[in-house]
């Protein structure tokens, strides 16, 4: 009888590091099949071609860390952020982009910094950023959704597209980026962004086929896919409610004055809500636990923080979107944040 | 969930406070919580370690060979903080060496083992039926003299806890046992709750306090229902029934849980105002006091799926647990584990030929299945389970990487001192790190660095006080050197100023012994000049060489 030397606790619950990120793999399953419905099967070609390049990339820089290599790709971490990135770009993006983009991301983002859990920024969106800022054409060549685009792809139109940048009848995806009308269509907020700095009214700006009865045509109901694996990740203790409240709170009170004082020029809650990746970001982007806040006041501090950069970058930047670049910013804030927010320790209180 | 079967109703929960984070790991309490508690066979020998509790040991009172009655004094404590040891049955001391102790290191330690005679002979016992007729003083000599220490956890001596008076707003009977598997303190409560009640009343007398809450967590339902009977119409004592949650048993998250308040850092729950005691104590108590005997047996949860008859049993203090696990069933499994303890705070044994002491509530003998060994580490993602889990609420994932760093002034500022080590973050944790052996770590370490530096500081002081003692000597010999050069200048002076009397009374041989002495002067002098000038060479010539 051999015994074993153990340091308690001699239990363990059920979650593990890779479990969760299975869960969160799970959850993002609804929004990827909305989103694959409106903006065609791109988003499943970008999804493979990433996680290919994040698994390669990830074995790659363990092997040369001298770090035991299975339970870091089981850990399915890489996975995660490979699916996030991917689903962030433009479904008819070059292949190219998506693998530089998941490069950065796990060699210099995640690797560089130590590996898991020593990366100071998100890495989905530290290589979101750099291929935005890098390849901005590619990168906002978002097609119409499929409700109210001219052309539907194949799945083999669209390979062929993302391999070869045009589609087999050769198309480029600017081409296709044309409406019924003719004219090239933008994601709604794009088109709130050019429409106002061109002089119409927002209720002008609605009446275009881009927009329906919440918000964007297709995205609002990719918003609403991604909130649904949000609240399941919630209901199963992946993630706590306060970054996701925070972010969504952060975002739609200011938005919500700001419409009221003028609603012609400031987009209002719900638009802002369920158009662009607010959902992906509130849920699934600035809960990652290795880059946020770790105390729960910290969290909704950190939620927060990205709600009111995201309504500020929308309204006021350069930017139409903006939630990679307040993910990013949030994350430079985490140190300050966790340093005020710690929670007092038991009997270092005040005495009631 | 109400209960009408003693016409008494209560609620799950009826506390006012709460504590943050804990966690509701399985229970698995109930093969053994629904068995009566057995007495089980002698064992072949009883090892008594005589230092069981926190503080010094005692002196031997036996010597191998003698005969002892059951409950016979074996040691006498040499100090307040000490507690004396019994013989646990009648037998002859078999011998007094060291042999593995209860303890996680498992370093051998001094015990006295006793070969049963199988007679169970009692010595003479003082009884006192109505305590109430004698003084507070005398009780706690008994308490003392009984070798009860806290049955709960720490095993801090009783007498003492009582002893530090100051007045209490409550006293907190600690029922709750919120750790999985362990029932030990259940099983007591469902057969005893007569003696325990009467055990907190005696408590109450002791310590003057008109307030008793006793706790017990609401997934004990008999154990609840037998305390509420035996508390009857007594207003003084107030059960409360707390939900389940790991660590509701903690002496701070308890207090925090029936009170609202919270204990100040580095201060004693009875600053406070408050005293707790364990349910095993309380009955202790009542043994001691009305029944005379000492601490001699308590009851011990027999759990884990490797073990066949899961139970509570009542274990003579000094039973090694291989006799405990032989009765019970037990069959090792590959990979075998068997903790004291529960799973969550409990130690692996290194042996079980240790003996039950007096902290020992439960034996549990997992199979791998059941509580499968931990997982490989791997890196912290920071998702701050540990910190909801914390009921300190400390910051977990930043101890850990504080004390993976060695950086002991951060711990010391995030408090990690303030952990209680009830291994609820490391429970939750997904990357499987084992953050108690972290802390526990850095805890030992720290303490060192405290140890070396008051060891630096004591060979500074000496150091600096043999310099100055030195320097003093030294002043004070030039001191009496420059003395003894004044009093000789002087006395030369006084002899120069009167030759003439010296003279007049030696005229002769004055003259004459003085051309003497200036002759030799005279010769000295010579010779040290020449001295003078070899040394001055020899100098000038080492000069030279360098």
């Amino acid at each position: 009888m051999s015994f074993k030397i153990a340091s308690s606790p001699h239990g363990h619950s059920q979650h593990s590091t890779s479990s969760m990120m299975r869960w969160v793999c799970y959850a993002l399953v609804p929004g990827v099949l909305i989103q694959s419905y409106f903006f065609g099967f791109g988003v499943w070609f970008q999804i493979v071609l990433a996680v290919i390049t994040a698994l390669l990339a990830e074995s790659a820089c363990i092997i040369a860390r001298d770090r035991p290599a299975m339970s870091a790709l089981r850990d399915n971490t890489a996975l995660v952020t490979a699916i996030l990135l991917a689903i962030s770009i433009p479904p008819l993006a070059p292949w190219w982009i998506i693998v530089i983009g998941t490069l950065f991301a796990i060699v210099v983002v995640k690797h560089v910094y130590g590996g898991m859990g020593q990366n100071l920024f998100n890495p989905a969106m530290a290589g979101y950023v750099l291929l935005l800022v890098s390849f901005p054409v590619q990168m906002t060549n978002w097609l119409p959704p499929s409700t109210i685009g001219e052309h539907s792809l194949t799945l083999w139109q669209t390979l062929h597209t993302i391999l070869f940048e045009y589609t087999p009848a050769g198309y480029s995806v600017e081409q296709l980026r044309a409406g019924i009308d003719g004219v090239t269509m933008a994601t709604p907020l794009d088109a709130i962004k050019t429409g106002l700095t061109q002089g119409f009214t927002l209720t002008e700006i609605y009446d275009k086929p881009q927009f329906s009865f919440l918000a964007g045509a297709g995205w609002q109901w990719v918003n609403l896919g991604f909130l649904i694996g949000g609240l399941l990740l919630i209901q199963q203790r992946i993630i706590s409610w306060h970054i996701p409240v925070g972010v969504i709170a952060g975002l739609c009170v200011p938005a919500f004055f700001a419409y009221l004082f003028a609603p012609d020029l400031m987009a209002g809650p719900i638009v802002h809500a369920l158009s662009g990746a607010t959902m992906l970001g509130a849920f699934f982007i600035a809960t990652d636990p290795v880059s946020a806040a770790t105390s729960n006041r910290g969290r909704v501090v950190f939620g927060l923080l990205i709600g009111l950069l995201v309504f500020i970058i929308r309204s006021w930047g350069g930017y139409p979107d903006g939630v990679a670049f307040a993910v990013l910013l949030a994350n430079m804030c985490v140190p300050i944040i966790d340093r005020y927010t710690r929670p007092t320790v038991y009997g270092h209180g005040e005495r009631k | 969930m109400s209960h009408s079967d003693n016409n008494t109703i209560y609620v799950s929960s009826n506390v006012s406070g709460h504590f943050p984070g804990g966690i509701h790991p399985p229970e698995r309490k109930a093969p053994a919580c629904n068995n009566s508690i057995r007495s089980l066979p002698l064992p072949d020998e009883l090892i008594l370690p005589v230092r069981q509790h926190i503080g010094p040991s005692g002196n031997l009172l036996v010597e191998p060979g003698q005969r002892v009655d059951k409950g016979q004094q074996l040691t006498e404590a040499s100090l307040s903080l000490g507690l004396p040891l019994h013989a646990p049955t009648s037998g002859i001391i078999h011998a007094i060496e060291e042999r593995p102790t209860a303890h996680a290191s498992g370093l051998p330690e001094l015990a006295i083992v006793i070969k049963p005679d199988g007679e169970d002979r009692w010595g003479n016992k003082h009884t006192i039926p109505d305590y109430r007729e004698v003084e507070v003083s005398r009780l706690l000599e008994l308490i003392q003299q009984a070798g009860i220490a806290g049955l709960g956890g720490a095993g801090f001596p009783t007498a003492q806890k009582l002893a530090q008076q100051k007045p209490l707003r409550h006293l907190i009977i600690n029922g709750v046992e919120c750790e999985p598997y362990i029932a030990a303190d259940d099983g007591l409560m469902q057969a005893y709750a007569d003696d325990i009640v009467a055990g907190v009343k005696i408590l109450q007398y002791i310590t003057h306090c008109d307030s008793v809450l006793f706790a017990i967590e609401n997934n004990k339902p008999k154990a609840i229902d037998a305390i509420l009977a035996a508390i009857g119409d007594d207003s003084q004592i107030a059960l409360k029934v707390v939900p389940t949650k790991y660590p509701s048993g903690g002496e701070k998250q308890l207090i925090e849980l029936l009170t609202g308040e919270q204990v100040p850092s580095g201060k004693l729950p009875m600053d406070i105002g408050f005293l707790m005691q364990n349910v095993g104590t309380a009955y202790a108590v009542k043994r001691a006091i009305i029944h005379g005997e000492p601490l001699l047996e308590r009851v011990v949860t027999m759990t884990g799926d490797a073990i066949a008859k899961k139970r509570n049993v009542w274990a003579l203090l000094g039973t090694p647990i291989e006799h405990l696990l032989k009765e019970s069933g037990f069959t090792a499994q590959t990979k075998q584990r068997v903790i004291m303890g529960g799973p969550m705070m409990g130690f692996t044994l290194p042996s079980i030929e240790v003996p039950v002491i007096k902290t020992t509530n439960c034996v549990l003998a997992p199979t791998e299945e059941e509580l499968p060994a931990p997982g490989p580490e791997l890196a912290c993602i920071r998702c701050g389970a540990c910190a909801d889990a914390c009921p300190a609420t400390l910051q977990p994932q930043q101890l850990q990487l504080l004390a993976k760093a060695k950086d002991y002034d951060a711990l010391d500022e995030q408090n990690l001192f303030d952990c209680i080590e009830c291994g609820a973050c490391a429970y939750v944790c997904p990357s499987e790190i084992p953050l108690v052996h972290y802390y526990r770590k850095a805890k030992a370490e720290i303490r060192n660095i405290a140890r070396e530096k008051a060891k630096a500081e004591h060979a500074r002081q000496r150091f600096e006080a043999r310099q100055e003692r030195l320097e003093r000597e030294k002043q004070e010999r030039l001191e009496r050197h420059r003395k003894a050069a004044e009093a000789r200048k002087k006395t030369q002076a006084e002899k120069a100023e009167t030759p003439s009397s010296d003279s007049k009374e030696k005229p002769e041989s004055g003259g004459k012994s003085a051309a003497v002495a200036a002759a030799i002067a005279r010769a000295k002098a010579k010779k040290a000049a020449q001295a003078q000038k070899a040394d001055e060479e020899n100098s000038s010539a080492k000069g030279n060489e360098s």
